[in-house]
């Protein structure tokens, strides 16, 4: 059997599927396939108000990749705010950056905020290796800007999200492990708003979740400057066991 | 600082939508007295949304627990149910007392909100009244033998008591754990947790999680994080449910650790919950 016959039987049990728990089943058996062809039913599969399934079609999603996101970026359901959020997280989880204005816009302007949430968090996943070098700096610029916006959103998940993409994002610029001190502007943005934001918000959990930031980029920033120390002051000198005595 | 079925309510629902007419506070309170009930019925749920904790909004909104204009072919009183639900999220202490005479309204919702916004304000004041109206579903130490009993919001009252440490409610509470309708089970679990602080009763929402009906892992859901019960984490966030129930009840496990811990750097079990919400954003 090609896998253009398993994709034609597994479709069709989902279509066929006359109960919510034979529902979540097939659309688990179609989405651990990973067949391309299954993309179209997958993203069907948002919309039938049934979480379990929408998860497994996400995950799906994700596992086939960028083949998935030209049809999520066109099928994207504007009406049934549920299914737009399961398809941004999934546009989210792949990182492509063609659905970069999509989580852009989203995650700015969209009325749900399960959308916003998972927009924002698909901001700081973005897979950057796909832009030219010369492009990455313009981009992270704007992604930032967008970001610290989200930081002000009225919901305290929205600005959970943006704190854990403003965490990334700090962490994926190249540090100054020249000198520790001076940090990319960007980043330097980033530090200054999580300051505040632990500071200021109203709310316990996005507080606590800003602290766990600050603690993981401190500890890559360490690490960062440790090994460069270590490079620099420790040239090559072959042991032979001298230290271990 | 926990999430509460109302809070549930917030973001599920009214937050998801961009906020209908626009209101004045002015006109908010002034319409709670207006001609038009549609108006008032709005005005009330409005003071709420927004909780408008003027002194004037609070006595117009307590003034409206006695409404007899805003009725329903069955009897119900629409315009009480939103001015109850108003003053919980509000949090005047002056709404205590008032609220206390809403238990004995014939509404049920009216009394299902009150016990809901009693639990919110947290005055122990209430709790006799509140185990009153528990007794009315029990026969001494058992529940009343012609099952299943509706006639009271017994699930909103026990997660009051429980929220309140009325722990000299115990054994009234602990019948209701036997009760027919798998919310009120829940319910009771939920305060006796809190009441005794046992594990047994919290895993038992947690074994709840894996049941078939989305409804009622929603209500587990809450539950959960309206107790903070850590060994929860990793069931709450594999339950088949919507990620922005289990992410608001993910939040109360960790509200729970920090507000539980001394120390100023985070916990092992924060840190955990942190990772798994991040999985589910």
């Amino acid at each position: 059997m090609n896998n253009n016959d398993l994709a034609q039987i597994l479709i069709r049990a989902v279509e066929e599927a006359d109960s919510s728990e034979r529902l979540l089943d097939a659309v688990q058996e179609l989405a651990a396939a990973g067949i391309e062809e299954s993309v179209p039913t997958l993203i069907a599969a948002l919309g039938y108000n049934n979480p379990g399934a929408a998860v497994a079609a996400v995950d799906g999603l994700i596992a086939i990749g960028e083949p998935a996101v030209g049809p999520l970026l066109k099928l994207i359901d504007d009406y049934n705010y549920g299914a737009r959020a399961w398809a941004v997280r999934a546009l989210a989880g792949i990182g492509d950056l063609r659905a970069l204005d999509t989580l852009l816009e989203a995650a700015k302007t969209d009325f749900s905020l399960s959308v916003r949430r998972a927009a924002a968090r698909g901001l700081g996943t973005l897979r950057w290796y796909q832009l030219p070098s010369e492009k990455v700096e313009s981009v992270q610029t704007q992604v930032i800007d967008a970001l610290l916006l989200i930081s002000e959103d009225p919901e305290w998940v929205v600005r959970y999200a943006a704190v854990t993409s403003l965490e990334t994002l700090v962490k994926a610029m190249p540090a100054a492990v020249n000198n520790a001190i001076t940090l990319p502007d960007g980043a330097s943005r980033i530090t200054h708003r999580l300051e505040q934001m632990l500071d200021t918000d109203a709310d316990l959990g996005v507080r606590t979740r800003v602290k766990f930031a600050q603690q993981k980029i401190q500890q890559q920033q360490h690490q960062e400057v440790f090994a460069l120390k270590t490079k620099q002051e420790q040239p090559e000198v072959p042991h032979r066991g001298g230290g271990r005595r | 600082m926990n999430p509460s079925p109302q809070k549930i309510e917030d973001l599920s629902l009214t937050s998801e939508f961009a906020d209908g007419e626009s209101l004045t506070v002015e006109q908010a309170i002034a319409n709670l007295q207006g001609v038009d009930l549609g108006l008032r019925f709005y005005a009330a749920w409005w003071l709420g949304r927004f909780r408008v904790c003027e002194p004037a909004a609070v006595r117009g909104l307590i003034r409206a627990l006695e409404d007899e204009a805003d009725r329903t072919p069955e009897g119900g009183y629409p315009l009480r149910r939103n001015a109850v639900r108003a003053l919980g999220k509000i949090g005047d202490g002056q709404a205590v007392v008032p609220l206390i005479a809403c238990l004995d309204c014939s509404d049920y919702y009216v009394r299902e909100a009150a016990a809901q916004s009693l639990e919110m304000l947290g005055d122990v004041v209430c709790i006799s009244a509140l185990g009153k109206l528990l007794k009315a579903g029990l026969e001494g130490e058992h529940l009343k033998s012609k099952q299943p009993d509706l006639s009271q919001p017994y699930d909103a009252i026990l997660e009051a008591l429980g929220r309140l440490k009325a722990t000299e409610y115990i054994p009234l509470v602990k019948p209701f754990l036997e009760h027919p309708i798998e919310v009120v089970q829940y319910a009771a679990a939920r305060a006796m947790y809190q009441l005794t602080q046992e594990p047994s009763y919290a895993q038992r929402l947690v074994q709840a999680l894996a049941g078939d009906k989305l409804q009622l892992r929603r209500a587990v859901l809450a539950d959960l994080g309206a107790i903070g019960y850590l060994p929860a984490a990793e069931a709450i966030s594999e339950t088949l449910a919507e990620n922005s129930l289990k992410l608001i009840s993910l939040k109360g496990l960790l509200e729970h650790q920090v507000n539980h811990t001394t120390a100023s750097s985070l916990s092992e079990g924060a840190i955990k919950v942190m990772n798994l919400m991040d999985s589910l954003l």
